[in-house]
């Protein structure tokens, strides 16, 4: 039997029968949720949430529940929820279908999320580039509040909390925590240093704050609803849950699909339809562009030494990580044989180069580095030697910066070179102006 | 600082949103640019004074968000997505046709202000790639020519309704 | 090791394996700079909020192992504590000492680490070291020295960015050597209260820059150029004039105000070229004012008395002390040393009265306070005046208005600006010592010419009775002898078995005898830092200073003003 989604956050969102409108959710039985959410104690929400699994979809996979209870709730200060909408991990764009299709199950996940912690003002900080998205979210919210579902004692309840939404003005560093803490906090997004400024002791305002990605606050609507035990059962051990994995590049039918864990041949095949005619994978990037790219062709070995193919990776966090590269977003890029893997990494250096926010050393001079060698290679002007001084250059970002980001110029660097050498070799040594598959001012200078 | 009474009203009911003032930096600069097309350093004053904050504050902010612009945006923002999803779709073969096309330069304002157009940075569309963001609008898979011809034809039909109210 | 803990507070942290005991959350920089060793940095620094952005002081970290599944210490096979070290180098800066840590700031990780973040710096920087001011005091230098490349692999276009900004009428910028470690941003925000620096632009491109119209022109804003330590900001005062490696630095105290500030005078064959801060913890931290800086200027000021404008010598002075009728005038700008001659002096001459002249200001609440004089206390201490100074000598008009003072003597203070006019200046007979001519010094019968406080060494009792000492600079004028050289000739000739005070160490064997306030003290054990004394026989008196950096007014003061 073909692999096929299973769709528990999107299942009305692509229906005929559904709009963004609160009537639409609450038809179909939204904030039912939050009803009951209210009628429990906090801590027993955190604890479900905890007990259910549920990881970070944003990009780490951090267990939701171990995050919240992280959270210094004898500060006496006020403890703040975050959204963090900032999707902009080259790839990805679940948040954007979460946001635009149904605005109010992430609401009312947020809600649930809010009184789970004692939260009374919460955020969502969604990207510049969907200011569509941001007026759904607008109206959603002003919806929810004339129904008592945000705002002042809601639901009788006696809790209160409310929801701002806060615009980005392009910048990807905002993805990340603590540059996305600061931003709110109206400053450039330089993420900070850890320790001393774990959020969830010294976040926004320096207070407590918890920041979750729209895809895992949609899930503890889901936890809520269908009780621990059920919900345990979707997915496997450690990857509970459906996952919305974004597919794009070079297949047959890219788009968005929520399914339980699966192989890779499954999931390439049997759901997004294969390569495209006459072609062949070369690859996939499968967690967003900072991500370490998984070669077709390639044997991978687990922690066990168990060797496996491409097709065999499981499509989850676990299985990813064994495969040695990360879930990360889950924001699938597909390469195929047309794909000239140095152009390839010459376009996600100058993504990550224009992204770096600039504060820290190895970051800020590397990425930019990388994107101008890249380009060079790409434009008739490679070395021999570039090859190797990108791979150490690289080496010398990753695990040495602020934030993670600096693995995101580090990651693709490497794992480029180390799968597709020859191809790079290659081009070092016919010194030639490729352009195969770009146009040549994909490579900026 | 001359804005209209609109923006001026959101600027109030968006500041006391936050616990802290300094934190509505960024959206008075949304509502301004929205309305100015770019943001001045008078803006940028105005702002500092309003959050009580200083001007080096605000401007730190405006430089390092790509959206905000210190030189005037034209009527129609064309933005054209040239991350690796859409670069690989046929993003920069699209742009080449919307230069001449619009007679824009890309990365350029035209002359009379009808038109900037641009390169961004992934736009969170991949899957429907390339794509094109036209003010606050997305137009999707861009490399079938069909698709092309009404996003040109919207965004001709802005850049002649902004002359018209100039 | 628990049992020592509870003995001094301490915790033992173990630096490449070698066992160092600290108060807990000490700094790993500092901590291991107490130790004699360095670890690389730029954007650390002590008196700055941590940001943690150059990661030059990265390093290794590991902490004694814990069973995850018990929380029982793992053990090595001898029993020791198993150290887990973190896969990721950490910032030393931002890691702040915990018990059992133990840190590498040596291995082959480590020094990778530097020598990437090395060479990213130096990819875009420029290679303009031989006409760079920094050179000679410049990190990235040094650093460079030992963990630079010695060539560059970076083939690539450098980032061009702006050169030759003024950002102030002092500090000039040029970005393209700018690392981005924000000390400077910091230092305007956090220190001065000024908030005019900051970064415009992202990544690579990122600009230090001062926003369009405003200024860098605080009162502090050289603390940047000292605090850079790239050449990105310099002195347009200092620019060009002198390689550093030449200057010699002699420890000072600023004259500026009872603050006291420490520096460090750099001189180079007898011309000084500028005035720096030197660290203090329990005064200036490590700044000090613009306008502390330029005082040396006084060395060379055309009004300056040299040994040819004098009038008079020493033995035309005689007479004069016999007098009954004198009065003596000292200033608060004067040395302890030279205060308690001049105090003997007016006493074994029956002086009819001492004055101090108060020179208020208003202070900036962070290093120059209400008091210009840096010395009243050592007046004070001394025993020239019991009560705090007036400005205006009104007695001392009265004095002469009634005949009670015929002659005056006058140190460094012009009378008429604190009051006394012409006409009774004229009445009297006046004798002048000072480094500048004023009217008191035209009105003289004798005017002895004497150094600037760069050009002797002595003490200043500051604000917070603590006893601070400078240094000897540069030489004095050429044929002006040393203040305590002066009064001791003149104290011998009053009193021929004086003995030789001309030296401040001299001074000291008297003052450490005589006054209880300095017993126990010599001139030449003084640590640098200064010694605080113990001042609560004049806490009656309200002192005119207010709350700067690392003083409060005593409450009985803050009340009498109130």
């Amino acid at each position: 039997m073909a692999a096929v989604e299973r769709k528990i956050l999107l299942k009305h969102a692509d229906e005929d029968y559904y709009s963004p409108s609160i009537d639409s959710y609450l038809e179909q039985g939204g904030y039912e949720g939050l009803k009951k959410a209210l009628a429990e104690k906090p801590e027993d929400l955190r604890e479900a949430v905890k007990d259910s699994g549920l990881r970070g979809r944003g990009g780490a996979g951090f267990s939701c529940g171990i995050k919240w209870s992280l959270v210094d709730r004898k500060s006496g200060k006020p403890i703040y929820l975050i959204c963090n909408c900032d999707e902009s991990e080259p790839g990805t764009f679940k948040d954007r279908q979460l946001v635009h299709k149904d605005p109010h199950q992430l609401i009312e996940g947020m809600m649930i999320s809010a009184f789970a912690n004692d939260v009374a003002l919460a955020f969502i900080y969604i990207r510049e580039e969907m200011p569509l998205g941001a007026k759904i979210l607008e109206k959603a919210i002003e919806e929810a509040r004339a129904k008592n579902l945000v705002g002042e004692n809601i639901l009788g309840s006696g809790y209160s909390c409310d929801i701002v939404v806060h615009r980005g003005a392009g910048a990807y560093i905002c993805g990340e925590e603590t540059g996305l803490i600061e931003s709110m906090e109206g400053k450039r997004p330089y993420p900070r240093i850890k320790p001393p400024f774990f959020p969830a002791v010294l976040g926004l305002y320096q207070c407590p704050t918890i920041v979750n990605n729209v895809e895992t606050l949609c899930n503890v609507v889901h936890v809520v609803n269908m009780g621990v035990e059920e919900y345990t059962k979707i997915g496997r051990h450690g990857n509970t849950g459906t996952r919305i994995w974004c597919v794009s590049g070079m297949v047959k039918n890219p788009g968005y699909y929520e399914i339980e864990p699966m192989t890779m041949k499954e999931f390439l095949y049997d759901v997004c339809g294969g390569p495209l005619p006459g072609r062949k994978f070369k690859g996939c990037i499968p967690g967003g562009g900072s991500m370490k790219i998984l070669g077709a062709e390639e044997t991978y070995t687990d922690r066990e030494g168990k060797s496996f193919s491409f097709d065999e990776i499981i499509v989850d966090y676990d299985g990813i990580a064994a495969a040695g590269s990360m879930s990360g977003s889950s924001g699938m890029m597909i390469l195929d044989d047309s794909t000239d893997i140095v152009e390839a990494l010459a376009n996600i250096t100058a993504f990550y180069a224009h992204e770096s926010c600039g504060q820290c050393t190895p970051c800020r001079e590397g990425s930019l580095w990388t994107k101008k060698i890249t380009a060079r290679m790409c434009t008739g002007g490679a070395r021999p030697q570039d090859v190797d001084l990108l791979y150490d250059m690289a080496g010398n970002i990753g695990g040495r910066t602020v934030c993670p980001m600096g693995y995101s110029t580090t990651w693709p660097v490497q794992s480029y070179i180390e799968k597709f050498r020859d191809e790079f070799d290659s081009k070092a040594q016919a010194n030639e102006c490729g352009m195969k598959s770009f146009d040549e001012r994909l490579i900026e200078k | 600082m001359n804005l209209s009474a609109e923006t001026l009203e959101k600027i109030e009911t968006t500041i006391p949103k936050y616990p802290e003032k300094r934190s509505a930096v960024m959206p008075l600069l949304h509502f301004v640019q929205s309305e100015q097309k770019y943001i001045s350093n008078e803006a940028i004053e105005w702002i500092a004074e309003k959050l009580e904050i200083e001007p080096i504050n605000v401007l730190e902010v405006v430089t390092f968000f790509p959206y905000y612009r210190q030189e005037k945006l034209g009527t129609v923002h064309v933005r054209v997505c040239r991350t690796l999803s859409c670069a690989l779709m046929g993003a920069y073969k699209l742009g080449d046709e919307l230069e001449k096309a619009l007679d824009c330069k890309m990365g350029h304002t035209k002359e009379d202000g009808s038109v900037t157009l641009e390169y961004g940075e992934c736009l969170a569309a991949c899957g429907t790639g390339p794509v094109v963001l036209v003010d606050e609008d997305l137009y999707e898979k861009l490399n079938q020519t069909e698709a092309v011809g009404p996003m040109l034809e919207e965004i001709k039909k802005r850049a002649q309704a902004g002359a018209a109210t100039e | 090791m628990s049992e020592d803990q509870k003995d001094d507070g301490l915790i033992s942290v173990f630096v490449d394996d070698k066992e160092v005991r600290c108060k807990p959350g000490t700094n790993l920089v500092d901590l291991v700079a107490s130790v004699g060793e360095e670890i690389p940095h730029y954007c650390y620094h002590p008196k700055l909020s941590v940001s943690g952005n150059c990661r030059m002081c990265l390093i290794e970290l590991g902490m004694p192992g814990r069973d995850r599944n018990t929380g029982e210490p793992m053990l090595n096979e001898d029993g020791t504590p198993k150290i887990m070290f973190f896969p990721n180098p950490a910032i030393a800066c931002g890691t702040k000492a915990g018990p059992g840590m133990h840190i590498r700031t040596k291995s082959e990780m480590v020094k990778r680490c530097r020598e990437g973040v090395m060479e990213f710096l130096l990819i875009n920087h420029p290679l303009d070291c031989p006409i760079c001011d920094q050179a000679g005091e410049c990190k990235l230098q040094e650093f460079s020295t030992d963990y630079g490349k010695g060539y560059s692999r970076f083939v690539e276009q450098k980032v061009v960015k702006p050169k030759r900004t003024v950002l102030g009428p002092r500090v000039m910028l040029d970005d393209e050597r700018c690392v981005l470690c924000s000390r400077c941003i910091r230092f305007s925000k956090e220190v001065a209260n000024d908030d005019v620096l900051g970064f415009v632009d992202r990544g690579s491109y990122s600009t230090l820059t001062c926003y369009p119209g405003k200024q860098l022109e605080n009162n502090y804003s050289l603390n940047t150029v000292d605090i850079c330590p790239v050449g990105a900001l310099t002195s347009r005062d200092f620019r060009f004039k002198m390689r550093v490696w030449f200057l010699k630095e002699t420890p000072s105290i600023c004259t500026e105000s009872s603050v006291g500030v420490n520096t460090l005078v750099s001189s180079r064959e007898g011309k000084i070229y500028r005035i720096t801060p030197r660290r203090n913890d329990e005064v200036n931290d490590t700044w000090m004012s613009d306008s502390g800086r330029v005082i040396y200027k006084e060395v060379e000021d055309e009004n300056r008395l040299s040994s040819d404008s004098s009038s008079g010598d020493l033995a035309q002075i005689h007479k004069y002390l016999e007098s009954e009728k004198i009065a003596y005038v000292g200033s608060g700008s004067s040395s302890v040393e030279e205060l308690y001659l001049y105090n003997r002096l007016s006493r074994t001459t029956r002086s009819v009265a001492n004055y101090l002249v108060a020179h208020t200001q208003e202070g900036d609440e962070l290093l120059i306070s209400n008091d210009a004089n840096p010395n009243t206390r050592g007046a004070l201490s001394v025993g020239l005046i019991e009560s705090l100074p007036e400005d205006q000598l009104s007695d001392l008009g009265s004095k002469i208005d009634a005949g009670d003072v015929d002659t005056l003597v006058a140190y460094n203070e012009d009378l008429t600006a604190a009051g006394i006019t012409a006409e009774q200046l004229a009445k009297v007979d006046v004798i002048y010592f000072g480094t500048n001519s004023n009217a008191t010094s035209e009105a003289a019968a004798v005017v002895i010419p004497t150094l600037t406080v760069f050009e002797k060494d002595g003490t200043f009792i500051n604000q917070q009775f603590r006893l601070q000492k400078f240094l000897q600079a540069i030489p004095g004028l050429s044929g002006v002898a040393d203040d305590l050289e002066t009064f001791s000739q003149l104290l011998n000739h009053v009193e021929p078995d004086t003995g030789d005070l001309s030296s401040v160490q001299a001074v000291w064997a008297e003052l450490s005898s005589e006054i209880s306030l300095f017993e126990g003290q010599s001139f030449a054990a003084l640590s640098p830092e200064g010694v605080a004394l113990d001042g609560s026989t004049f806490k009656h008196l309200p002192f005119c200073e207010g709350k700067t950096l690392h003083y409060e007014p005593a409450a009985e003061t803050v009340e009498a003003e109130a």
